[in-house]
């Protein structure tokens, strides 16, 4: 039996693997026709960083992921202490929607603030990029936090507050200490899910501003396009660093 | 907490934020595609009045109707292969002893962060007529010639189920962390078969475990429109695909809206039958 459980786990494990193993070979492969090993090579590396519009879109990305996972952030970690620590009208409602913010397909939200955007006559580009990321990150910067302040001792914001502090400052000298692994962890969450965001951007985002996932789609709708092996490999060599150290954090957190 | 009952500043300024981004950007947005699915199209500003139901009444238009059926069936079915694969897979995850538990975890998120649009091209390089499979399964003798694999509804629904399946297997995980050994072991001392016990135990338990997952496979396998038109060719469209070409090509807004609307009705009945199971669990613990 236990046998049997065990190769059964590594079958699926390496279903899961075998294409983006075969995405990183195949981006050092000298062959143009992109099926056929040619012999290493790292031609498609160096075209891609030839490609201005490729590196322009790629600076663009990272902006915008930067700036979307710091502003959800904020707003997230706020969130979830209002929601930890106040009473207030309508709680169980602002926990709601932001169960449906999560669980919803991201195209119905994507329709929705498009045309939100376009009655407010907001030009598509960076300022509705960002509205819509930071939206579709937020419920995750949420439930990080609320994860880390649920285990919290509650004398402690009890004891600062009896001491004389503010809730302000109580806020900034107690709980935000406690919650700054989480709040690491999900600002590199926001970080990645906004780098790696199709559908949403697809309908926010204009010509003044592109980005690197709506690049790549344009790229792969017709054919095979080998410097997408390249660029696939560096955001995925990319992707397991932010995510190791997000759990990096978290478990040294928790010691 | 009694110290919130003082009205401070700071609590107001968070407060005021908090609602003023969800209300601005969830819900007023979310009621615009509401309106707009009763109005009518209109070529210069997208949509005008009268209200009617025509958008509605085109949803059932043999031409979309069966594009949407199409739909909902390779969702369905993608759900359902995900579930086979995601159950067994669980439960053999949950009982790996722990330290190896924490790396195998990291193994299944590792690609919900890696960008979706470039997992699915990978499969396009093993998928292609001349790619990868095909040549494997020439060199083996199984086939003589290369078979069309891509653009087919087969490769759509295998683009799905790769980049949906770690959404299934993680609320199934965790249901399978919950279910305590001595259950089994009470139900095996009480006579029952294997089969009995996992019917009568096993099933009801993790039962939440399975919606919460079908939640999270079925809705996206509707949605993500770059799927199709990365793996599967003009056949092969998502409910995602429709409501993207309405709002980006054809300029229906009404259309698109009422098709989006059909995308939040199901979510509404999925989350209703995950709390509905949740609870009947709570009512059985008491």
């Amino acid at each position: 039996m236990r046998w049997l459980a065990r190769s059964y786990l590594a079958l699926v494990y390496l279903l899961l693997y075998v294409p983006i193993a075969v995405l990183i070979v195949f981006s050092f492969n000298d062959s143009r026709t992109g099926y056929n090993w040619g012999g290493f090579s790292l031609r498609w590396y160096e075209s891609l960083f030839n490609n201005h519009a490729m590196v322009q879109a790629m600076w663009n990305s990272l902006w915008l992921a930067l700036t979307a996972a710091t502003v959800s952030t904020c707003i997230g970690a706020l969130t979830a202490l209002a929601l930890h620590r106040y009473r207030f009208r309508g709680k169980k409602v602002l926990n709601g929607m932001l169960f449906v913010v999560m669980m919803s397909p991201e195209i119905v939200l994507a329709i929705s603030l498009l045309g939100l955007f376009l009655l407010l006559g907001l030009k598509l580009g960076y300022v509705s990029l960002l509205l819509a990321h930071v939206t579709f990150c937020l419920p995750f910067v949420v439930i990080t936090v609320m994860a880390r302040l649920s285990g919290f001792d509650e004398r402690l914001p009890e004891a600062a507050r009896d001491l004389g502090a503010s809730d302000f400052t109580m806020t900034r000298t107690v709980l935000i200490p406690v919650i700054m692994p989480a709040l690491m962890a999900g600002w590199l969450l926001g970080f990645t899910l906004s780098m790696d965001d199709v559908v949403v951007s697809t309908f926010v985002s204009g010509p003044s501003y592109e980005i690197l996932p709506l690049r790549i789609y344009s790229m792969v709708r017709v054919g095979l396009k080998p410097e997408v092996n390249a660029l696939g490999t560096l955001l995925l060599v990319f992707s397991l660093v932010m995510l190791m150290l997000s759990q990096w954090i978290l478990s040294r957190s928790k010691q | 907490m009694m110290l919130s009952i003082k009205q401070q500043p700071f609590r107001a300024a968070v407060l005021v934020l908090v609602w003023g981004w969800l209300l601005f950007l969830v819900l007023a947005p979310n009621m615009l595609v509401v309106g707009a699915s009763v109005m009518t199209r209109d070529p210069s500003t997208f949509i005008s009045l009268p209200l009617n139901l025509d958008a509605y009444r085109q949803l059932f238009n043999p031409l979309y109707l069966e594009v949407f059926l199409h739909s909902l069936y390779m969702a369905a079915i993608t759900t359902l292969i995900c579930l086979l694969i995601g159950y067994p897979f669980a439960w053999a995850l949950s009982r790996v002893d722990k330290r190896r538990q924490m790396l195998l975890i990291f193994l299944l998120i590792v690609p919900f962060w890696t960008n979706s649009l470039v997992r699915t091209y990978a499969l396009k390089l093993i998928l292609a007529t001349n790619g990868l499979l095909n040549s494997a399964l020439i060199s083996l003798g199984v086939l003589d010639e290369p078979a069309q694999l891509l653009y087919t509804e087969g490769a759509v629904i295998v683009g799905l189920v790769y980049l949906l399946l770690p959404f299934m297997i993680l609320p199934l995980y965790s249901v399978f962390e919950d279910l305590r050994q001595d259950v089994l072991l009470a139900s095996h001392d009480l006579g029952a078969g294997r089969l009995a016990t996992f019917k009568n135990i096993i099933v009801p338990l993790t039962l939440p475990g399975v919606l919460a997952g079908v939640m999270l496979v079925l809705l996206p396998a509707m949605g993500l429109f770059f799927v199709p038109d990365i793996l599967g060719g003009s056949r092969n469209l998502l409910v995602g695909n429709v409501i993207k070409n309405q709002f980006l090509d054809a300029r229906n807004w009404p259309f698109g809206a009422a098709a989006s609307i059909v995308l939040t009705l199901t979510m509404a009945l999925l989350m209703f039958a995950h709390r509905l199971s949740k609870r009947r669990l709570g009512e059985e613990d008491a």
